[in-house]
């Protein structure tokens, strides 16, 4: 007997799964269960069984019961990817007091009868693949997670709708939160708002209430005009980097009086809040129920930044609130968990050039007419043409400008439907107008939204099927002067029509944040292909994203109405208080490991760790890893030319036997054939 | 004894035939790069670009809803094809990104394979502008619009002020009233057309 | 010195020739040389496409296949007609997307002992070739008497900026390159709606209703914005235009008197060639009382319509067609 022979075996269960027909279907689940069971007795195979569904409470419990009656030491499971059930596996080990990390959960479905129709080669495939599973599960030890405290505060990047539920619902918990808000006020857009659908609610009016309790609430510290800069850390110990950029404004002094806007001679067109329709001056709130009520300087467009002169501000401030020497200050805060709440960007309609839109003085953005519509608005509520004097007698309302376009964008924006109906509501209340709506379909599908399609036909507005062609002021007949003429195939009727109208809206779809790359590397989650951020799973996890502790929530995820992105919003904190609640999370014991004795001190790994989780201590001459921040990538392992480095879970000698397993039955072949 | 009272359904209604299903398919494939014809969603956006819609009897639209229900007969007998000027603004704005002027330029040769073209004006000035090309190489604007004009009588004489139009042509824009000069490669390229034609209709 | 393969087209030496001429004067000027392709042939036009696919396409790709023979370096060929150009360079690119499609026509080509690897050249548009190659400073440097006063309609048609497989344009419908140059050359350009609205094409001989219609809309477009002269960069568009305008005053009992050049031959007046040499005066709406205008120094003429962008003041600023535009919003002092 050899020295190898002498040692203790580990006791081994394999088991390998049915999963109905997924498995069964193509790989002869019996033949590789038994297979198992007679050829790997000397590495230690004590039981194998084959089940229909071993996720199932009684596939579990079979484990379970092999593993206290025949002192299982190690455990074997021949199913689905990890992805989907080592957890469960895990757990039921641990069930019966079996470290979880002891046992390996192989994939046979999606690595082979998935993407393989031949049965015979799909059986063998299973049984190197289990042999590999029980060769490596002899060299797993067992681990212990690693428990991180869980920091109670929480950041909010966003000052929107989304982020402002989610701070309230955690800071209404009892927890601090920071808000983070790139503009001088949070709000987002739905501050800029007229009414909402489908109730006809006052924008306003419900979102400022909110804002108040945001801007009051002891719980939370709202960081406006400030960006992100950095993060550091891991879930649970996060240190963000914020820069606050200077207001300019001591805010300490300012009452809010408004007296410096009304004096600062400097008028520029304010693209933001106004959506390019109106002005503010240099120094400005960006509308009045603003939270927090100080004003900030626009140093680009100030004279004093620009030229040296004026100073009005200072001059008329009754409390002395303006302070030019301010500077940006950076600041660092350590929390918990980050939700990112950043919102949308408009579509720019100057990119369909047939729609005329920035050459046309009287074709409007949705985001425009928000604001003409809007009683604080530049109209002071009136809508009138680009004169700021004439009522339009008839308006056309074109849907999917920019959305479910190949040229643009090829999603749906989803909430451009029931925004349209919103205006062809408003200008008739406010107008009595003549009004079109031109649409491939009508997108009406939540809580009364399709009554307010109903509404809104009832009230007399026209329904023209058909994507708008082009938007042109070149009459052809006297009919035409001095209009805008909407050319369309009406595709119900089947022929083309002119139709002259005095006003166009374009309903311009929805798009990420400009910058919305550089955000989510910042935060380390991912964007998809169209810019929107990507959540853990479509279906399922909306909320939550790849990467422990950064959730997100609202129209960054992807266009959504104002009550999808609350609820959102309200899940994110939930899930985030649950987790503060717990006080500490356990990691996942996968981590890197620097073996002393071999480390030369290169540092090599130092520079290859993408979380920074290395460190070097002087006095010795090594490397060592820090385990919280480690995330077990496996980069350094590979780097270290000294090969000093393992990975716990992953080891060398895990990965050699592994391999050594799964040409097990290929090598035997060989070695038949060269003794035939 | 009862009687069986057979009602007829009207003709257009009748039985579909197998290749009629396919004729979006086979449309599509007959244009030279990948038009994407399968992807309409009838949004209208080539109709209304149209400049020359009012004078067709469907629209771009209704064409490809035509082709997808198999109404082959109606669709190869429309004059819709003939009144495409392949201005491209339907191909640059289709959101599905449908390369529809190369669609209709395909449904021309199709109408003019099946014979089912209804109004030959269009396709008679084609076919004389080619045959010059085919003899001489080069186009011959004079002797075109004299044979269209003369075969197509009624039309002409409609127009007003032709007549000094025509002298026109001739006097202040100089064009030459006798057929141009051949060039040197016509035998070959003689044979580069006959051969084009037998791939064309095998 | 640039040197271009040159595909004249049919039109050039029948319709066109005033065109013909000008490119030739003002090629010289820029320092271009166009080497004609030997032997070519007619691309076709629409005319053939409408026929039959196969033989329309080894037709066009015949001019290429010579074109690739006689390529001496320069691997351009240049086209100044819109149709030629569009043929061309949609030949080139469907043999080339379409791997089965390109051995077809080389197949055809074939019996002709001839062959075109798809790829091989570029085919562009003379305008094309002046902006991005010349370029509008060099063409500056060229004008020795500007075009101050001559308020000229831009008129591109359809061919050139759609389907633009290469991306060469600015844009599909309000490119700004013809603008540009006639501003380069000193002119006055006006901010025409309809500029890559279609001429009619060939719908002159088969439904003239149709076509009359849109020439009538081009010209009285033009009118309505006050311009002296239409510019065109196609044979097609500018006979259209000219030779028909007379038919299309009949037909709609109007009255216009739109003179038709072509961009080269104000090109070549402004870089101070006579008008005998540029084709003046083949044109059949005489542009005789523009060109006068401008033989003086001329007080600009105050448009009736449309109304000039003046800044706006209240309430709200007036539309940006590039974004990031200044606009002046008028005095610093707001009113208090």
């Amino acid at each position: 007997m050899s020295a190898e022979e002498k040692m203790p075996k580990e006791r081994i269960g394999v088991y390998v799964c049915h999963c109905g027909s997924n498995i069964a279907g193509v790989v002869n689940v019996a033949e590789v269960s038994k297979w198992a069971g007679d050829n790997l007795k000397d590495q230690g195979v004590v039981v194998s069984r084959d089940y229909k569904f071993m996720c199932s409470s009684l596939g579990q419990e079979l484990i379970q019961k092999d593993i206290k009656e025949q002192k299982l030491t190690r455990v074997v499971v021949a199913a689905c990817s990890p992805h989907l059930h080592e957890k469960t596996f895990r757990n039921a080990c641990k069930g019966a007091d079996l470290n979880p990390y002891l046992c390996e959960l192989v994939s046979v479905r999606e690595q082979d009868s998935w993407v393989h129709t031949d049965k015979i080669a799909a059986t063998e495939k299973a049984k190197a693949i289990v042999a590999g599973g029980v060769s490596r599960v002899v060299h797993h030890e067992p681990l212990t997670p690693l428990k991180v405290p869980i920091h109670p505060a929480t950041l909010i990047v966003g000052g929107g709708i989304a982020g402002i539920q989610a701070a309230l619902e955690i800071a209404d918990a009892g927890f601090p939160v920071y808000l983070v808000e790139r503009e001088p006020s949070i709000g987002g857009h739905m501050a800029q708002f007229d009414k909402t659908f489908p109730t006809l609610d006052c924008s306003a009016c419900i979102l400022t209430p909110k804002m108040v309790d945001v801007g009051n609430h002891p719980n939370i510290t709202m960081l406006t005009y400030s960006e992100v800069q950095k993060v550091d850390g891991y879930v649970g110990n996060f240190a963000v980097t914020i820069n606050k950029h200077a207001r300019y404004v001591k805010t300490a002094d300012c009452t809010g009086c408004g007296v410096c806007w009304e004096k600062c001679p400097k008028k520029v067109i304010d693209d933001k809040f106004e959506a390019g329709l109106g002005y503010r001056k240099a120094v400005y709130t960006p509308f009045p129920q603003a939270v927090p009520k100080y004003p900030v300087i626009d140093d680009i467009n100030c004279t004093y930044f620009q030229k040296g002169t004026c100073k009005a501000c200072e001059k008329f401030c009754p409390t002395n609130a303006i302070d030019f020497t301010q500077k940006n200050e950076i600041m660092t805060v350590e929390v918990g968990n980050i939700i990112l709440a950043t919102g949308w960007d408009l579509f720019d309609a100057r990119r369909v050039p047939n729609y005329g839109y920035g050459r046309l003085a009287n074709v409007f953005t949705n985001m425009e007419f928000e604001r003409l519509s809007n009683s604080a608005g530049p109209t002071g509520g009136n809508i009138v043409l680009r004169d700021g004097k004439t009522t339009p007698k008839s308006v056309g309302i074109v849907h999917c400008v920019g959305s479910r376009d190949k040229n643009y964008n090829n999603y749906c924006s989803a909430i451009c439907c029931m925004q349209s109906l919103k205006f062809a509501h408003l200008v008739h209340e406010k107008t009595g107008a003549t009004v079109y709506n031109f649409y491939i379909d009508i997108r009406t599908p939540a809580k009364g939204y399709d009554e307010f399609y109903q509404r809104i036909i009832e009230e007399g507005a026209l329904f023209v099927r058909g994507k708008v062609a082009e938007i042109t002021d070149a009459a052809r007949n006297p009919g035409e002067e001095g209009k805008l003429i909407i050319q369309v195939e009406d595709t119900l009727v089947g022929k083309q029509r002119r139709i002259p109208v005095d006003m166009v809206i374009l309903s311009a779809g929805l798009e990420p944040r400009a910058g919305s790359k550089e955000l989510a590397k910042t935060f380390g989650i991912s964007c998809s292909a169209d810019g929107w951020f990507i959540e853990r799973h479509p279906k399922l996890d909306p909320v939550a994203t790849m990467t422990e502790g950064v959730y997100i929530a609202g129209c960054v995820q992807g266009p959504k109405d104002i009550p999808a992105s609350v609820a959102q919003g309200a899940a994110a904190a939930a899930r985030i208080l649950g987790k503060i609640q717990q006080k500490e999370i356990a990691l996942e014991p996968v981590r890197a490991t620097i073996n002393e004795e071999q480390c030369s001190g290169c540092r090599i790994c130092n520079t290859l760790c993408p979380y920074n989780a290395i460190l070097f201590h002087e006095d010795t001459m090594v490397s060592e890893v820090n385990p919280a921040l480690c995330q077990g990538c496996g980069t350094c392992v590979a780097g270290c030319p000294a090969g000093a480095i393992s990975g716990t879970g992953f080891s060398n000698l895990q990965i050699l036997s592994q391999i050594d397993g799964l040409l097990l039955l290929t090598l035997d072949k060989k070695k038949e054939a060269v003794v035939a | 004894m009862s009687e069986e009272v057979i009602v007829n359904s009207p003709p257009s209604a009748g039985p579909v035939k197998h290749e009629d299903l396919a004729l979006l398919n086979q449309v599509a494939k007959l244009a030279p790069g990948d038009s994407h014809l399968e992807m309409c969603i009838q949004c209208g956006t080539c109709g209304g670009s149209c400049p020359s819609a009012s004078a067709m009897d469907h629209t771009p639209r209704a064409i490809f809803a035509m082709l997808r229900a198999g109404m082959r007969d109606e669709v190869l007998k429309s004059n819709t094809p003939w009144m495409c000027v392949s201005c491209y603004y339907c191909t640059v704005r289709c959101p599905q990104d449908i390369h529809i002027t190369d669609i209709m330029y395909t449904l021309k040769n199709m109408s003019l394979k099946s014979k089912m073209v209804q109004d030959s004006t269009a396709s008679d000035f084609s076919r004389t502008f080619i045959r010059y090309v085919e003899n001489y190489g080069r186009s011959f604007e004079i002797g075109l619009a004299g044979i269209q004009n003369v075969t197509h009588l009624r039309l002409a004489t409609r127009l007003p002020n032709m007549a000094p139009m025509a002298l026109g042509m001739l006097t202040k824009k100089g064009m030459s009233p006798f057929p141009p000069k051949r060039i040197k490669g016509m035998d070959g390229l003689k044979k580069i057309l006959k051969r084009a034609k037998e791939m064309e209709a095998a | 010195m640039s040197e271009y393969l040159f595909y004249p087209g049919c039109s050039m030496e029948s319709s066109a020739k005033a065109y013909y001429h000008s490119v030739m004067s003002v090629c010289k000027t820029m320092d271009i040389q166009l080497k004609e392709i030997d032997d070519w042939n007619c691309c076709g036009a629409t005319e053939y496409l409408s026929l039959e696919l196969t033989p329309a396409y080894a037709l066009i790709a015949r001019n290429l296949a010579l074109a690739e023979q006689q390529a001496n370096g320069s691997k351009t060929v240049v086209a100044p007609c819109s149709a030629c150009y569009l043929n061309l360079s949609k030949a080139d690119h469907y043999m080339h997307e379409n791997k089965a499609f390109g051995e077809k026509i080389n197949t055809a080509l074939a019996a002709g002992g001839m062959h075109y690897d798809p790829g091989e050249l570029v085919v562009r548009h003379l305008l094309d070739v002046v902006i991005n190659e010349i370029g509008l400073d060099k063409i500056k440097e060229k004008v020795v008497k500007p075009l101050t006063g001559l308020r000229v309609a831009p008129y591109v048609g359809c061919m050139l900026p759609r389907p633009d497989y290469n991306n060469r344009y600015s844009d599909n419908e309000h490119p700004y390159e013809l603008d540009d140059l006639m501003r380069a050359l000193g002119a006055e350009v006006i901010d025409f709606p309809l500029k890559t609205a279609c001429c009619g094409g060939h719908m002159t001989q088969i439904g003239p209703g149709t076509a009359f219609e849109l020439i009538r809309r081009l010209i009285s477009s033009a009118d309505d914005y006050k311009a002296d002269v239409l510019v065109a960069l196609c044979p097609m568009c500018q006979m259209n235009l000219d030779a028909f305008q007379g038919q299309m005053n009949g037909y709609f009992h109007t009255n216009y008197h739109m003179p038709i050049l072509f961009f080269t031959q104000l090109m070549g007046l402004a870089f101070g060639e006579k008008p005998e040499n540029l084709g003046f005066g083949s044109e059949f709406v005489s542009a005789h009382e523009a060109m006068k205008r401008i033989g003086i120094k001329t007080p600009v003429l105050e448009p009736t319509k449309p109304a000039a962008k003046k800044p706006a003041g209240l309430p709200m600023p007036p539309p940006r067609p590039r974004s990031g535009e200044k606009v002046n919003i008028g005095s610093e002092e707001a009113s208090q």
